[in-house]
């Protein structure tokens, strides 16, 4: 009967508290509201200012983004700035597949996203766009973020990418290719792993081979190439990232 | 950095433009100021910079202030520069950005090229000295306006308070923004506390919450962004609104998924929804969510997940297993093909023909030939011919 009672109690708790979230919701939104028309512009215009609400957001246990229905994206309207960027944030990445295996850094995406964006389309930071990606993973289609040397590659593609790919990846990222005796000597692995690790790039299109480099062959990333950084995208790659 | 001085940018009369190039930094020296991006203007006389975000910040060099100028080429991870070595600062100078520079050079950093051009233009102009032969006039006055009530400034000092102040009002909003956020958020953060001492009690007591209530519950979650620590096996993440959103995609998609053999890739969907939407965006969790529904709602369209991870959605009428006989012929045809020449062939995107394929070779149909010049399959004659 004891037992009975606590169940009882419990669950009239429950539904106060419930009746009670509903109200301070209500308050909050009234609240939100007050804030965005005050402060709107501000995280519209100011890429530091998103950087902190998002911290802060973070730290309580709150994801602005996660629904467009969220009242911080209907308030703030901080949810059509980055469901949008994601958008172009994957046509980007689509376009620029054949040429770099679906591995392209974070600079040259975006480069190719602002101009994308055109002259008077609100700025966007490298934070903004790290946001919109990781948003983005849970659709699929094998969006990751990868640290490599003080900044990151971007992967569109669902290629499986371990910790074993993702190192040599870093030690690439110095010159922008790496060769079977580096990997040797800086990471200390033996020359079949290191070979396995670079035919998967290969094979993903993620690496290119030069056999006629001078002392042994080099394993290029196409995704950190400088000179192709800022070039633009052809219609015809244009039209492959619209469906 | 210290030779420059604010400016309106307004060209001044006798004064004409000769090129300009966006996507510049300006460096003091060895060192990086804020002036980081920004349209760099040559005229016959200066050479001005303007900030791309924020227009009215505009400061300029005269161009007799430089002494030569030499390129630097660009390296990895490293745009192209101009190096411009200058006179000392003139003690008559206009006021600028910096008071003093240890440096007798600046560095224009092209970080969307340009060089090349701005390079040949700047040492024509400089060489020229066509800013000896060509007197200026004053720069265009702005009057008083006493209808609109607005005292406009005048003259570079004017022009230089308008910006200060436009300076310390934004630091101010700034601030004042920081500080109300911080005040909402501890009103969220009391929300997020009690959400989660709700979260447990429905735990503990499952089936003593009614399903109504349980749903109001998801709905608040999702309004305050709080992840959701309760599934319930019929309904997932989905609320009310991701069940309307679910027969909505329904309708949008009955037409596009017919025009592309009955399939499409999640990140297709998201980019189609949203560029036809314009405002008002989903999520990508609010798409996952809704098409997480669309088979209990018996809706015309499903959900699938292949092994890699790819996310698809498919007519009901849509049959992959049959498309994957007619995947057989069409690389029996061919001898082999890998996936980007399978879906050149068929009109697909190079990710659902990869599935397919992949699919194909699941069920037996296919074997394949993974070597470093990619990935190809044949039909599998083991299974035909044994």
């Amino acid at each position: 009967l004891l037992q009975a009672k606590y169940k009882e109690r419990g669950t009239v708790l429950a539904e106060d508290q419930l009746a009670q979230m509903s109200k301070q919701l209500d308050m909050f939104k009234t609240n939100l509201e007050e804030f965005a028309s005050k402060h709107k512009q501000e995280i519209r215009k100011n890429p530091e200012f998103r950087v902190q609400f998002q911290d802060m957001c973070a730290t309580i246990g709150v994801d602005p983004l996660a629904s467009g229905k969220g009242f911080w994206s209907e308030m703030l309207g901080v949810g059509d700035f980055y469901y949008e960027l994601g958008v172009q944030i994957i046509e980007v990445c689509l376009a620029l597949k054949h040429r770099n295996g679906g591995l392209i850094t974070l600079e040259e995406l975006h480069q190719q996203v602002l101009k994308g964006r055109g002259k008077f389309a609100q700025d966007v930071s490298q934070d903004d766009l790290l946001r919109a990606i990781k948003k983005l993973k849970v659709l699929g289609n094998g969006f990751g973020i990868i640290p490599v040397g003080g900044t990151y590659l971007i992967q569109s593609v669902p290629a499986e990418l371990n910790m074993d790919h993702t190192v040599v990846l870093q030690l690439a990222e110095k010159k922008g290719y790496v060769t079977v005796s580096e990997i040797r000597s800086s990471l200390k692995w033996e020359t079949e792993r290191a070979k396995q690790v670079l035919e998967h790039l290969l094979k993903e299109g993620m690496a290119w081979l030069d056999t006629q480099a001078p002392e042994e062959p080099q394993y290029w990333l196409p995704a950190l190439f400088t000179e192709l950084y800022s070039q633009e995208i052809t219609p015809e790659e244009a039209k492959e990232a619209i469906p | 950095m210290d030779r420059f001085a604010w400016t309106s940018g307004l060209l001044e009369l006798g004064e004409t433009l000769v090129v300009q190039q966006r996507g510049v930094r300006l460096c003091d020296g060895e060192e990086k100021v804020k002036f980081d991006s920004g349209v760099l203007l040559l005229s016959t006389h200066r050479l001005i910079w303007r900030d791309q975000k924020n227009h009215e910040c505009c400061i300029a060099i005269p161009l007799s202030q430089i002494v030569f100028i030499e390129e630097q080429a660009a390296g990895v991870g490293k745009s192209a520069k101009i190096v411009v070595h200058l006179h000392p600062a003139s003690s008559n100078k206009e006021p600028g950005p910096f008071q003093s520079s240890k440096y007798s050079y600046i560095k224009l950093s092209f970080k969307e090229h340009g060089q090349i051009e701005f390079y040949r233009r700047l040492s024509e102009e400089i060489t020229q000295r066509r800013w000896e032969s060509m007197p200026t006039g004053q720069p265009i006055q702005v009057n008083k306006d006493p209808q609109a009530g607005r005292i406009r400034a005048v003259g570079i000092v004017g022009i230089e308070r308008k910006l200060e102040e436009k300076r310390k009002e934004t630091d101010k909003n700034i601030s004042e923004a920081f500080e109300d956020l911080s005040k909402l958020m501890e009103k969220a953060k009391e929300m997020v506390e009690l959400s989660k001492s709700i979260a447990n009690k429905i735990k503990e007591k499952q089936g003593d919450i009614t399903e109504d209530e349980t749903i109001r519950f998801k709905s608040y979650l999702l309004s305050m962004g709080i992840a959701n620590p309760v599934t319930r096996e019929t309904h997932g993440s989905g609320t009310h609104y991701h069940m309307q959103l679910a027969k909505q995609l329904a309708g949008i998609l009955q037409t596009p998924l017919e025009e592309r053999g009955g399939i499409m890739s999640l990140t297709e969907v998201y980019c189609l929804v949203n560029r036809a939407r314009g405002l008002e965006l989903l999520s990508p969790e609010d798409l996952v969510n809704a098409c997480k529904m669309l088979e209990s709602l018996k809706l015309p369209l499903r959900l699938r997940v292949f092994d890699s991870g790819v996310m698809v959605i498919e007519l009901q009428s849509h049959n992959e297993e049959e498309m994957v006989a007619s995947a057989l012929d069409t690389v029996s045809e061919k001898g082999s093909l890998t996936a980007d020449e399978f879906a050149k062939l068929v009109g697909m995107s190079v990710l659902l023909a990869k599935e397919r394929l992949l699919l194909a070779e699941k069920m037996g149909h296919l074997c394949r030939d993974d070597s470093v010049e990619g990935l190809r399959f044949y039909p599998n004659l083991f299974l035909t011919q044994s």
